[in-house]
């Protein structure tokens, strides 16, 4: 029974920590491309009186949009049309539950894994789910029963079926490096040492699957230099046709995107939760000297770094979609077609060599 | 088994609940140009989806064959260290009539998109 309440607390709190970070990315992005194009952002939402730097915006927005009219065109596919903004938001929020937040904390003599669910196959999990959500894209287009709606629909389901594969193709190599398809067990991997002090981290690795998984998720989050399913400002994209927090949760969905990527990047490419050179008992420095440390600050440090390195993948996301223009279209297709597959092909074919040598 | 089971009943009601809120919470005001289709400004013609080119259909062929060996790759990958240099062979003659594939693909044009 006490297991059961663990695992719904682990769930609870995963959640809440997704969809908190989620709502303050928004209010990231605002403020950052404000800091980008020299404007002060987001500052007015506050309570009474009290505004520090606009922090309160991201539940003014949600509040505000919880208060909006439910509007289903009437010419539309109203079940399908319903179940669009769901399947877009729930198979991308529920790959959160398989990302290692840390390793295990012990409590009064019991173990607790900070993970809600540690799958064998987890990573293969994240991908199923992940592509999974494009049929959220096909049914808002399909469903809406409007010609613009369709074709963007269309457009956007073909960018990211191609970005599928180049996205598969760059991870074979990291599995060959660490042959496993848990992700715990990859970040566990990851603590070893190269050479006695280079954490043997996936970027040290696998630098160019690294490169082309980075490129291909950029692609499936659909922002800008990739965003062609819909360029708010000029092409007609998938969801015109949805108002409230059905439109919210296309648009949370992005976001969501983006905080998946950079705990993906995290856990498979920069060591998860790992601290280099921190073992479970403390600091092991590799000229020698060590840090002993008890075990509640060691898992402190470890949830802290998995934080940092996420909100700074979340943070290079948001820089590059405000830095760079659109792509166009054949330039997309080529990109992930002509460029990163055979490229990711490359990759397989040399990690095999140097691994057998 | 049981996590799987409450992520999901979890992750679903929340879903569920997003959905269904504005229903519950919204106004409801309705009238004759809202209800017609976007269609960029310009005065709404006809009903629904015409037929439209699927220009697509050929990437999703594309993407069938190459999902697949994706597939295929995986358990290869995870095995790679315990079988060695024969895992090797077989995977590089694999490789290799896959890029026969690709090469004949491209040559053929499935990868211009203009057309």
């Amino acid at each position: 029974m006490s297991e059961t309440i663990i695992i719904l607390i682990k769930v609870v709190c995963a959640l809440v920590w997704f969809l908190l970070i989620t709502l303050y990315l928004t209010w990231v992005e605002r403020k950052e491309s404000a800091v980008i194009q020299d404007r002060i952002g987001a500052n007015r939402a506050s309570i009474l009186g009290i505004r520090i730097i606009g922090l309160f915006q991201p539940f003014a927005d949600a509040i505000k949009m919880i208060f909006k009219e439910d509007f289903t065109p009437r010419f539309s596919r109203r079940f399908l049309h319903n179940l669009a903004p769901f399947i877009s938001f729930f198979f991308v929020a529920i790959t959160i539950s398989a990302i290692p937040f840390g390793d295990v904390l012990r409590i009064g003599g019991q173990e607790i894994k900070l993970q809600v669910m540690d799958i064998n196959v987890g990573l293969l999990f994240v991908l199923a789910m992940l592509s999974l959500g494009i049929y959220g894209i096909i049914l808002s287009g399909w469903s809406s029963n409007n010609r613009y709606a369709l074709i963007g629909g269309m457009r956007g389901a073909a960018q990211l079926i191609s970005y599928e594969v180049a996205l598969g193709l760059s991870l074979i190599g990291l599995i060959m490096v660490y042959p496993s398809l848990n992700l715990s067990t990859i970040v566990h991997y990851q603590g070893e040492l190269l050479f006695g002090w280079l954490p043997k981290w996936g970027v040290f690795l696998q630098p160019l699957g690294l490169l082309i998984f980075f490129f291909a998720a950029l692609a499936e989050t659909k922002r800008i230099p990739f965003d062609l399913p819909e360029g708010e400002n000029e092409i007609v994209g998938f969801f015109t046709e949805y108002s409230g927090l059905k439109w919210g949760l296309f648009m949370m969905t992005d976001f969501m995107e983006v905080l998946i990527v950079s705990t993906l990047l995290t856990t498979l490419f920069f060591g998860g939760w790992q601290v280099p050179w921190l073992a479970a008992d403390g600091f092991h420095f590799p000229w020698g000297s060590e840090w002993l440390l008890p075990h509640g600050i060691v898992v402190i440090f470890q949830v802290a770094a998995f934080n940092i390195k996420v909100f700074f993948f979340c943070w290079l996301q948001i820089l590059i979609r405000w830095t760079y223009p659109r792509f166009r279209y054949d330039q997309v297709m080529d990109l992930g077609w002509k460029l990163l597959i055979p490229l990711s092909l490359a990759n397989i074919v040399a990690t095999a060599i140097l691994l057998s040598i | 088994m049981i996590e799987l089971f409450l992520v999901f009943v979890i992750f679903g009601f929340l879903g569920v609940l997003l959905v269904v809120m504005n229903k519950l919470l919204g106004p409801k005001r309705s009238n004759p140009t809202k209800e017609s289709p976007f269609e960029c400004g310009s005065p709404y013609l006809q009903d629904g989806i015409n037929p439209f080119p699927l220009k697509y259909s050929l990437v999703a062929f594309l993407f069938l064959l190459f999902d697949i060996e994706v597939v295929f790759f995986f358990p290869w990958a995870l095995v790679f260290k315990e079988i060695g240099i024969t895992a090797l062979i077989v995977m590089f003659a694999y490789i290799f009539i896959l890029l026969i594939g690709f090469i004949y693909a491209w040559k053929k044009g499935a990868f211009q998109w203009e057309r």
